[in-house]
């Protein structure tokens, strides 16, 4: 089935992205959901860069600009304060990196949404400290290659989805820029939900991956079809749906792909395939459903 | 109408007259009785604001900042460790020009831990672009908080009013409270000209060249020099409608003293007294009490000591390594002036140690008999 994008584009070509950006595919793809009546916080990242340097801008929103660690506790006081001044329809969007989601951002964003704030958290997850010039980040999956992971990093990737599902927030939902109708379908839906919302947009990097530009897609693609990165929605904490049922390549169809894991052995190989198997099986029984 | 108050208490209902909008804080000892006013105001209704309970304190100060950014007034209060974990939020605050208004209860910081008052926790703020407005008493919390607010929103940048922990926090007197009209009158409604707006949308806080920073600083410190102006209007039209007025710094038998003390905060109610009793015994002491510390009275208090043959700084904080801080400032301020007097920096009251009228004779005695200090700073202990 072809899927129709909405033309309307609300930031403008000509950002200075790198070529094969998909934090800035993310970020396109989201506003093209959102609308004109959103305004978006965002924290130290990728995005900062993006939107352009002083006094332009490529945002046809209003953006600002916060510190690395407040994306989620700015935004719960630009909704209070809309709401106290009688706005009660634009709709607030913390918009981060996985370092300012994982890591530093992540105390606030847990007592933003505990206090079930009535917004949209978009991480856009480069798996790392790219604009900073790739460092690891508690995003980073195990063995990829990064500046202070030379050979590898040593622990899985933090599991923010099941966190933020812990939190019982309304809405948490895993999306790929490789499917961008399933993230417009996402953000739409989650701007139909009062209280926090979390997007969890898997936004590939090539020079933090090592990857070709022209690959930012098909990458995006690929860790969904490998069971990578399984788009799926958690409703209320419990409720699972998996919203693409994965081709189940080989992981090592995405994985080689990508430079940060050319030292990877076969038998590292290997053991990824297990672990994304077993989490995958793991995903499908809290979906109430069997692998078949 | 009066009414007995902690210093906290009168704090909160001076939030209430001001009609803040919005409310971010995070509990520490000894802001908490502010905290917990505030939510019985909102929850009865009394004060129609939003109450954000966050989880930290930078979390407050980055709710506030959020708040300001959608036009809404906004208060948070603090301490302490919870200013020192605000830190980077102050300087962001200050750069994007929201006139954020908070009450500091100043409180040691730690290590070791300690909970008593000492004014280091808000004087190593002092370079983030805030405007700092020091209380003597409760009724100078509650009517510079209501000043803070004229201050903030005509120049565009932050403001913190402090106490002092216990002292004033938790200390009751009687406080005249301004009748609600006329603190309307006072302060109008928050206009909020520079807030986020969708149908105007702009980037805030884009990444700047050397030069566009240097431009943005010096806005800033440009501005910065306009508050003492703007904070004396604000005084004079406070004191036309309440008929209570602070000034920049208050002079207190000055005009004739050989000795001057020089202090802020409670010490000034207790040397105000000393001041009276030494010169029953005909001593020529007098008194100056520094309110507003940032952007510091250079000028004014130069004036002030003009007549002075010596001059003693009462700290109640210290810069380890460079002594106290109002000293620092004092003869940094008295640099250019040819063959001013000397300046005997007291460190007292430091961790909240008691400054009794004793210790301040003391102070006196001491200066009566020495012609120069032998230390740049000295220990009162």
């Amino acid at each position: 089935m072809k899927f129709q994008l909405p033309e309307t584009d609300l930031i403008y070509s000509g950002h200075p992205a790198c070529p094969g950006c998909g934090a800035a595919l993310a970020l396109r793809f989201a506003l093209k959901a959102l609308g004109t009546k959103v305004m978006l916080v965002m924290p130290a990242c990728c995005a900062v860069v993006i939107t352009g340097p002083y006094p332009t801008t490529c945002m046809k929103v209003p953006v600002f600009h916060t510190a690395f660690a407040t994306a989620a506790a700015v935004a719960s006081g630009l909704k209070h304060g809309l709401e106290a001044k009688g706005d009660y329809e634009t709709t607030v969007v913390g918009w981060a990196g996985d370092g300012g989601t994982y890591d530093i951002g992540f105390q606030a964003l847990s007592g933003a949404v505990d206090r079930n704030e009535d917004f949209i958290y978009v991480c856009y997850d480069n798996e790392g400290y790219m604009n900073t010039g790739i460092q690891k980040s508690s995003a980073t999956p195990w063995k990829a290659w990064t500046g202070t992971t030379p050979y590898g990093k040593d622990m899985p990737k933090k599991d923010m989805m099941e966190i933020l599902a812990a939190h019982r927030i309304p809405y948490a939902a895993n999306a790929s820029v490789g499917f961008p109708d399933d993230l417009i379908r996402k953000i739409k839906k989650a701007m139909s939900i009062r209280g926090s919302k979390f997007i969890h947009i898997l936004a590939p990097c090539p020079p933090g991956w090592k990857s070709s530009d022209h690959l930012t897609v098909k990458l995006a693609r690929l860790a969904v079809d490998t069971k990578i990165f399984p788009l799926y929605e958690v409703e209320a904490g419990w409720n699972y749906t998996i919203n693409r049922v994965p081709k189940g390549l080989p992981v090592e169809e995405y994985l080689k792909l990508q430079g940060r894991y050319s030292h990877l052995s076969e038998q590292e190989m290997r053991d990824i395939q297990q672990q994304v198997d077993w989490e995958w099986e793991l995903l499908l029984k809290k979906a109430g459903m069997n692998s078949g | 109408m009066n009414m007995l108050l902690t210093g906290d208490h009168a704090v909160a209902y001076g939030v209430k007259l001001v009609k803040v909008e919005v409310i971010a804080a995070y509990p520490i000892t000894p802001q908490t009785p502010i905290y917990e006013k505030l939510s019985d105001l909102t929850i009865s209704g009394e004060l129609n604001a939003r109450m954000i309970r966050v989880e930290s304190e930078q979390s407050a100060m980055a709710a506030c900042m959020g708040a300001s950014l959608a036009g809404a007034r906004v208060f948070t209060a603090t301490a302490s460790q919870g200013l020192a974990m605000m830190h980077e939020l102050l300087h962001f605050a200050a750069g994007d020009r929201l006139p954020i208004v908070m009450v500091n209860v100043n409180r040691s910081i730690a290590a070791p831990w300690s909970f008593w008052s000492d004014q280091t926790d808000s004087l190593s703020q002092r370079d983030t672009g805030w405007v700092q407005i020091y209380s003597e008493n409760n009724q100078e919390a509650l009517d510079n908080l209501i000043q803070a607010y004229r201050v903030a929103e005509e120049v565009l940048l932050p403001v913190m009013v402090v106490i002092e922990a216990f002292l004033i926090s938790h200390t009751t007197e009687p406080v005249e409270m301004p009748d609600p009209q006329q603190v309307d009158r006072y302060l109008p409604p928050y206009s909020g000209q520079y807030r986020l707006d969708v149908n105007d949308p702009r980037t805030i806080g884009s990444t700047t060249t050397q030069e566009q920073y240097r431009e943005f600083r010096y806005k800033m410190q440009r501005d910065m020099e306009t508050v003492k102006g703007v904070v004396e209007k604000a005084d004079r039209e406070f004191k036309e409608i309440f008929n209570r007025g602070y000034g920049l710094v208050e002079e207190y038998q000055c005009h004739d003293a050989q000795m001057v003390l020089v202090t802020s905060g409670t010490i000034a109610g207790t040397a105000r007294d000393v001041v009276d009793e030494l010169r029953g015994k005909g001593k020529s002491v007098g008194l100056v009490k520094i309110r507003l510390f940032r952007p510091f009275p250079g000028e004014r208090i130069r004036q002030a000591l003009s007549g002075a043959s010596k001059i003693a700084v009462l700290d109640r904080n210290v810069s380890l390594g460079h002594g106290g801080i109002f000293c620092q400032e004092v003869k940094a301020a008295l640099a250019n002036v040819v063959g001013h007097a000397p300046v005997f920096g007291f460190l007292a009251g430091v961790g909240g140690c008691d400054v009794s009228p004793a210790l301040l004779e003391e102070v006196v005695e001491y200066m009566e008999k020495h012609t120069q200090p032998k230390e740049d700073y000295i220990w009162v202990r």
